[in-house]
């Protein structure tokens, strides 16, 4: 009886126009969510003791070593004119501070976060554009020309601000210091240092040739292709160090990974005992009331020291737990009451 | 011959017929016409782009990411302008392309109206010409079945009797053959025809013909648009071309409606945009505190430019505020708009696409003229519906008829084709006469016109046609007209043996009982029109005499024929009216040679006066008409719609109070409106019309005031009080009041003789209408049926109303009322073009606001909640970083993500959403009628609900942001012992947010199609997929590699992986427990309650 027209007004009948698709109706009733709240909760307690313990296996010894108390070895080098300054930090380890041992300096009230700052530097430069070293970017500002108008390389705050205390570490075994070796490859992401940042290709066979007509930062002592005169693969802006300030930490409170405690005797970890710290203090804080620290710790699988994580997970499983069983009861109770209506 | 002369008026135009100067007409002045170019089209190729974008950029949300752009652009902010430029580019472009694309489907439909090749007479050739080369004057001819190129004056037909036929299905859905008619006395040589003609200016109205000449009328003017049908091949003038012709005038666009959820859109959006400002009003001022402590302004590490030195203290704040703006833009989203649009585009193909709209009778599913009022369907709480045609089929069945006080049942007319002879009372030789003169008056007074098409190939050979039509069986004869009364009435005199033969050159041919053709010359229509509520014909018989048949409502007849022949016949018809039928009374006289010459003298100048012809018309018409004797009277019925009373309970159980306003007696429409269940049995009636206002006693105005104080009493003040969001309570307790007025007393009580009572009158009238199931406005005029839904409209609460119908008469209301429903009737296809939406039938009313309106709404009110949740939570952490980076501005996300949030991560899954959700079925909805009040007073976008979604983005937002800084005490990590930046904690922040939001929604996701899945998992399979890209290249025109290998690092992190899962699991987990706990206990609710998502 139909006829071709009228195929064609039609409208068409398929699941779709006529929203008939087949579909799931899922319902969050009382018999899925009360066992899966339950078995949410126990999985959630188990993985939070499992953090918990580990947080707790993780050694942390840290000092603070601004110099703020009068009494405190580095007091006398915050004085902004002592140029060189040393201090020596004294500390003993009653028990074996299991390796690999990190070891992490740490700044607070350093706002690494500021946007100006964030934005105070040369990608293309830092990936070794010789192009870019004229003509620097132009958010470098204040810190793309010297005085002189000399383009600054690598221009931006971030790299003039770059950390440069340095550390030695002595274990002091029946009164003679023995350096404790510390290890700085490895300690910056495996990416900025093989593909992100590169170094300009020398001119001539040489490295420092490639940095002609440019000045070093400002704070610099010096320019960057003397940052390790030893190792070439850690010199310029592969510099480890380097890359690790230029990783902008997240909150005004951070710790930067400084060297590692992997060689010679000290692999297992460091030995109980007596130690000393040689700072050389060169990195003002005071002046906006920032702080210093060093911090020895060693990382499990779930990274450096941190309690909340498993706090959090006993809290929430434990909270499911509970849930579980309140709704288990008001469930039960409501059930009831129904049977009665009925 | 000129064709006509009057004095020039200003505002009418002269037209040389043929381009040729009238001898004895002053110089030939060339008037300057408009040619005949169609342009429908808004855009050319120059102006589209200029145009097109000051269009989009005076809509307000619009211009805002404009000045955002701009404000990005030249201060220095925070982000870079592509963030907010692109996804304004984006919705730019693609409402553009839209609009482009529309309006190159116009500039497609005007070429082809406008290269259509006609025929134009010049210098006595046929030059081919393309249609907009057509100018005012041009002789045009026009073959059969073309439709005309512009508006044409007919000079010449190939039909013998200068007739041609006409259809304007294209223009007002009439299909019906109109005769037109040649200008009378015109020469046959067309070549050398000077002529001019005088008309009006164009003016819009299609029905409203203007031509005033000599002997030009409605009848001489061939519409553009309209079709020519039955006749070979006609020539016409052109009187007015191109955007002057009564199709272009009347193509305009309807007044834009808004729906009430795009009002509680601007209300969130004013609060999210206070939300904005206070924010960044915040930020600043703490910024300014903060700086103040010594060494924070300004540390070593990070000292300012000499320009950033220089730059006055206020004008920094003033950039400062306006970069914490742009950082926190993003919490109102460009894309909401879009998606909403499409939302509404798209969702609005499911009505069209439905086939429970789809009607077998007429081949026609539903029609959408407007996607913008989806939602609306869902929130109905009034509906005005017509009677006639709406109500009831408008399929009319001749039952009875009376005469002269005898009673003529007819029923079943196959079974008894004889049974109209005898049925009651005395059969005398006066009787039979006036019967015969009744039906003869049946059999000619009307319009109707007899299909030629039924009557196979033969009869186009035209003038044969009566012989060849006479032995086909009358059941094959079919009659068109433009109302179906007509239709019956024709049909009930044929049943009775007097058959309507056709009307042929101004002939009518009747077969009488005997089978003789008597023929009668038509001299005048008198048209029905709806304030004189009658029409009449003036015939004149072979022997001379010159009769007038009237036929009209009892109340407009009544009054004009002797008042001793009114009561015998009132009786039947009241008594008729209350079975619900519709009843008729035909009255007559004769005209005697002088009365009729006054008569024909007085139409023919009121026909071609210039100025108030109407008005002339209508006095001649009521002048001619007086005086008459009534013959007798007819009773049609006019069967209900199908379902048509299980589609009014379903509308009341859904709470909707349903009033019914027509321009029908009384106790007809009252006797329809029990039919429909409107009223009950026991429903109390409170009745207000002119009858009940009669009283010997009072003036009418203090006998309103008394029934209206009274009717108030009953109804709303002894009513208990009805339970707030309960608007109709469904147990019998409560007594259900009906309430009935008419339009004469409609119009008391709008515009009382003393101003000073009108809003008194008022504020009862619609209190006691409030509370009463059921409102029947009967005796109504089309305007009064529009004011009726305007006084609704307005009143307290400004509730929501639809108005359906089908008939021109209808059309005023369905523009009036929030929602416009066109019946696709038979009275032509006004109502349809004017509506919103169109339907065939009533019955399908039931589903698009049941079920089609419930789920629209509930769709696009979860969109817009969703869609100003996902942007707090996702701005709130920015915000909150802003107190751990010194105030800077520090974005937390990278810029990608910031513009990709909204296009690309979090738009599908709320899109497949809005499109595809079924929270309840739709068999559900449609069995039960009370789910309808669970959305009723927009329930979802109230500030409750509103506040429930902000609560949730806030809280989600802090948990995001404090989960990860928690996490960020300690840096590192990674087992290597390596610590993360800055964009580390950004993206941890972003995946979690990502992620639970879409989870969120998949929540309330009630069901789950293939494309729910597809979009949900798959928005989440492309973030992933995405943030792995964009961190695994080093993008050649980025300045910073910012995200650099940050994702992988995260997914390395063990912890990191733990941080996610359980922010993700603690955001949810208030959502999940409160879908559990919300379930109602009682056994009745919980089969329907329990797939309600919503926690309120």
């Amino acid at each position: 009886m139909k006829n071709e027209g009228e195929a064609a007004k039609r409208p068409d009948n398929t699941a779709f126009t006529q929203q008939r698709l087949p579909a799931w109706q899922p319902i969050l009733s009382a018999g899925i969510v009360i066992p899966g709240f339950l078995l949410i909760g126990l999985a959630f307690i188990g993985i939070g003791i499992g953090l918990f313990l580990t947080s707790q296996t993780i050694q942390v010894w840290e000092m603070d070593y601004t110099g703020v108390e009068k009494d405190s070895p580095c007091f006398r080098c915050t004085i902004l004119s002592n140029q060189n300054c040393t201090c020596e930090v004294t500390f003993s380890l009653s028990t074996l501070f299991t390796g690999p041992v990190f070891f992490y300096y740490g700044l607070s009230n350093y706002y690494q976060n500021f946007r100006k700052y964030g934005v105070s530097k040369d990608y293309y430069q830092l990936a070794g554009d010789t192009g870019y070293f004229k003509s620097p970017e132009a958010d470098c500002a204040p810190y793309a020309y010297d005085s002189k108008k000399n383009p600054i390389v690598p221009c931006g705050a971030i790299a003039n601000s770059i950390f440069n205390d340095t550390f030695e570490l002595y274990q002091i075994i029946n009164g003679t210091k023995k350096q404790v070796p510390l290890d700085g490859k490895g300690i910056s992401w495996w990416t900025d240092y093989n593909i992100k940042y590169r170094n300009p290709s020398p001119v001539n066979g040489s490295f420092a040739k490639s940095f002609d007509g440019t000045v070093k930062p400002i704070n610099w002592p010096k320019p960057a292709y003397e940052l390790d005169l030893i190792d070439p693969n850690n010199n310029g802006f592969l510099n480890q160090d380097f890359l690790v300030w230029m990783r902008r930490a997240a909150l005004p409170q951070f710790r930067k990974l400084y060297r590692r405690i992997t060689d010679g005797d000290y692999a297992a970890g460091l030995p109980a005992g007596n130690y000393s710290l040689k700072v050389h203090y060169n990195y003002p804080v005071l002046s906006f009331d920032g702080r210093k620290k060093v911090v020895f710790s060693n990382v499990s699988w779930m990274g450096g020291k941190n309690d909340f994580l498993g706090i959090a997970y006993l809290v929430v499983g434990s909270l499911c737990v509970v849930m579980s069983v309140v709704m288990l009861v008001v469930y039960a109770k409501f059930k009831f009451s129904d049977d009665d209506d009925a | 011959i000129r064709l006509m002369y009057y004095e020039k008026r200003v505002d009418s135009r002269t037209i040389y017929v043929g381009h040729r100067p009238c001898p004895d007409t002053e110089a030939f002045i060339p008037s300057k016409f408009c040619d005949n170019r169609i342009v429908s089209s808004k855009y050319t190729v120059w102006n589209f782009l200029p145009k097109n974008l000051f269009e989009q950029f005076r809509r307000i949300a619009n211009f805002y990411f404009l000045i955002i752009f701009l404000v990005q652009v030249i201060v220095d902010t925070p982000t870079s302008p592509v963030t907010s430029g692109l996804p304004l580019f984006f919705v730019i472009t693609v409402t553009a392309i839209k609009q482009g694309y529309e309006d190159w489907l116009r500039h497609k439909a005007d070429n082809e109206v406008n290269k259509y090749p006609v025929t134009v007479l010049e210098d006595g050739r046929s030059v081919k010409k393309e249609s907009e080369k057509i100018k005012v004057g041009d002789v045009v001819e026009v073959v059969e079945d073309e439709t005309f190129p512009c508006d044409l004056i007919l000079l010449q037909s190939s039909r013998e009797d200068g007739t041609c036929f006409v259809t304007t299905a294209s223009l007002d859905g009439e299909s019906n053959h109109k005769t037109h008619y040649t200008v009378p006395d015109t020469e046959k040589d067309l070549q050398a025809l000077p002529a001019t003609i005088e008309c009006e200016q164009p003016q819009p109205d299609l029905y409203k013909h203007y031509l005033a000449f000599l002997s030009l009328g409605p009848e001489n003017l061939l519409l553009k648009g309209a079709t020519l049908k039955n006749t070979k091949k006609i020539y016409g003038v052109a009187v007015y071309t191109g955007m002057e012709t009564k199709m272009a005038l009347n193509y305009q666009g309807k007044s834009q409606k808004r729906s009430a959820v795009e009002k509680s859109i601007n209300a969130f959006l004013l609060v999210y945009l206070c939300i904005l400002i206070s924010k960044a009003v915040v930020c600043t001022t703490l910024k300014y505190v903060w700086q103040s402590k010594e060494g924070q302004d300004e540390p070593w590490y990070n000292q300012k430019t000499q320009k950033e030195k220089d730059t006055n203290m206020y004008l920094k704040m003033f950039t400062d505020f306006l970069s914490f703006m742009v950082l926190f833009n993003f919490i109102i989203p460009v894309s909401m708009y879009v998606t909403v649009e499409m939302q509404k585009f798209l969702g609005s193909f499911f009505i069209t696409w439905d086939k429970d709209f789809f009607d077998p009778e007429i081949q026609e599913g539903a029609l959408v003229n407007t996607s913008d009022l989806n939602e609306e369907l869902g929130q109905v709480e009034y509906v005005f519906t017509d009677k006639t045609g709406t109500l009831t089929q408008n399929n009319m069945e001749f039952i009875e008829c009376c005469i002269d006080g005898f009673q003529y049942k007819h029923r079943d007319t196959r079974s008894e084709l004889d049974g109209f002879t005898v049925t009651d009372g005395p059969v005398n030789k006066l009787q039979q006469k006036k019967e015969e003169l009744f039906l003869r008056a049946l059999c000619l007074c009307h319009t109707v016109q007899v299909k030629e098409a039924g009557s196979e190939v033969l009869a186009d050979q035209v003038d044969g046609i009566d012989g060849l039509l006479l032995p086909q069986p009358e059941e094959e004869r079919g009659f068109i007209a433009s109302s179906p009364d007509e239709i019956a009435l024709v049909r009930g005199a044929m049943e009775y043996g007097f058959t309507f033969l056709g009307l042929e050159s101004k002939s009518m041919k009747i077969k009488n009982r005997e089978n003789n053709i008597e023929e009668y010359k038509l001299l005048h229509v008198l048209n029905f029109d709806p304030v004189r509520r009658r029409m009449s014909v003036i015939v004149q018989t072979k022997s001379g005499e010159t009769l007038l048949f009237c036929k009209g409502a009892d109340s407009s007849i009544f009054p004009r024929v002797r008042p001793e022949e009114v009561d015998r016949i009132r009786m039947h018809v009241e008594r008729n009216a209350t079975e619900g039928y519709r009843t008729l009374c035909v009255a007559y006289k004769q005209l005697s040679a002088e009365e009729y010459a006054v008569a024909d003298t007085g139409l023919r100048e009121a026909r071609l006066a210039l100025q108030d012809r109407e008005q002339k018309l209508m006095a001649m018409y009521n002048q001619v008409e007086t005086g008459m004797s009534l013959i007798g009277a007819t009773a049609v019925e006019d069967r209900l719609q199908e379902e048509a009373a299980e589609t009014m309970e379903a509308l009341q159980g859904a709470g909707m109070k349903v009033w019914v306003l027509t321009g029908d007696k009384m106790e007809t429409a009252k006797s329809t409106c029990y039919a429909c269940r409107l009223f009950q049995r026991g429903t109390e009636l409170l009745e207000l019309t002119v009858r009940t206002l009669e009283d010997g006693r009072l003036k009418r105005e203090e006998k309103l005031l008394e029934l209206l104080r009274d009717y108030h009493r009953r109804a709303v003040q002894d009513a208990p009080p009805v339970k707030a969001g309960v608007t109709r309570s469904w147990s019998t307790a409560n007594q259900d009041y009906g309430f009935i007025i008419d339009g004469a007393t409609l119009s008391l009580v709008m515009n009382p003789p003393r101003e000073a009572d009108a809003s008194q009158y008022r504020s009862l009238f619609l209190q006691i209408c409030q509370n009463c199931t059921a409102v029947l406005c009967c005796r109504m005029a089309p305007l009064q049926k529009a004011q009726i839904v305007k006084m609704v409209k307005n009143s307290k609460g400004s509730p929501i109303t639809l108005s359906i119908g089908d008939g021109a008469n209808d059309v005023s209301m369905i523009l009036e009322a929030h929602v416009g429903i066109g019946i696709k009737g038979k009275e032509g296809r006004q109502a349809v073009r004017n509506s919103d939406y169109a339907i065939p039938k009533l019955k399908h009313l039931k589903k698009l606001l049941l079920a089609h309106g419930h789920l629209y709404y509930v769709r696009i009110a979860h969109l817009v909640q969703y869609f100003f949740y996902k942007n707090l939570c996702f701005i709130l952490p920015q915000f909150l970083y802003q107190f751990f980076c010194g105030y800077s501005q520090q974005p937390l996300y990278d810029a990608a993500y910031l513009t990709m949030y909204n296009i690309c991560f979090t738009s599908m899954p709320i899109l497949a959403y809005s499109l595809l959700e079924q929270h309840i079925s739709m068999e559900i909805l449609l069995d039960n009628a009370a789910l309808y009040r669970e959305i009723a007073n927009n329930a979802m976008l109230r500030w409750r609900p509103f506040l429930y979604w902000t609560v949730l983005g806030i809280f989600q937002g802090l948990l995001f942001f404090f989960g990860v800084r928690f996490l960020f005490s300690n840096p590192a990590l990674q087992d290597n012992g390596q610590v993360f930046g800055n964009w580390s904690y950004g993206t941890i922040v972003f995946t979690v947010l990502v992620f639970t939001v879409t989870l969120k929604l998949a929540l309330d996701t009630r069901h789950w199609t293939w494309i729910n899945h597809f979009v949900i998992w798959g928005s989440l399979a492309f973030y992933v997929f995405f943030s792995f890209f964009w961190g695994g290249i080093i993008w050649p025109f980025l300045k910073q590699q910012r995200l650099y290998f940050v994702f992988a690092n995260m997914l390395s992190s063990v912890s990191a992986w733990l941080v996610i899962i359980i922010l993700i699991l603690l955001s949810l987990l208030p959502e999940i427990l409160l879908v559990v706990l919300r379930k109602p206990r009682g056994p009745h609710s919980r089969q329907v309650y329990l797939f309600l998502p919503f926690p309120f």
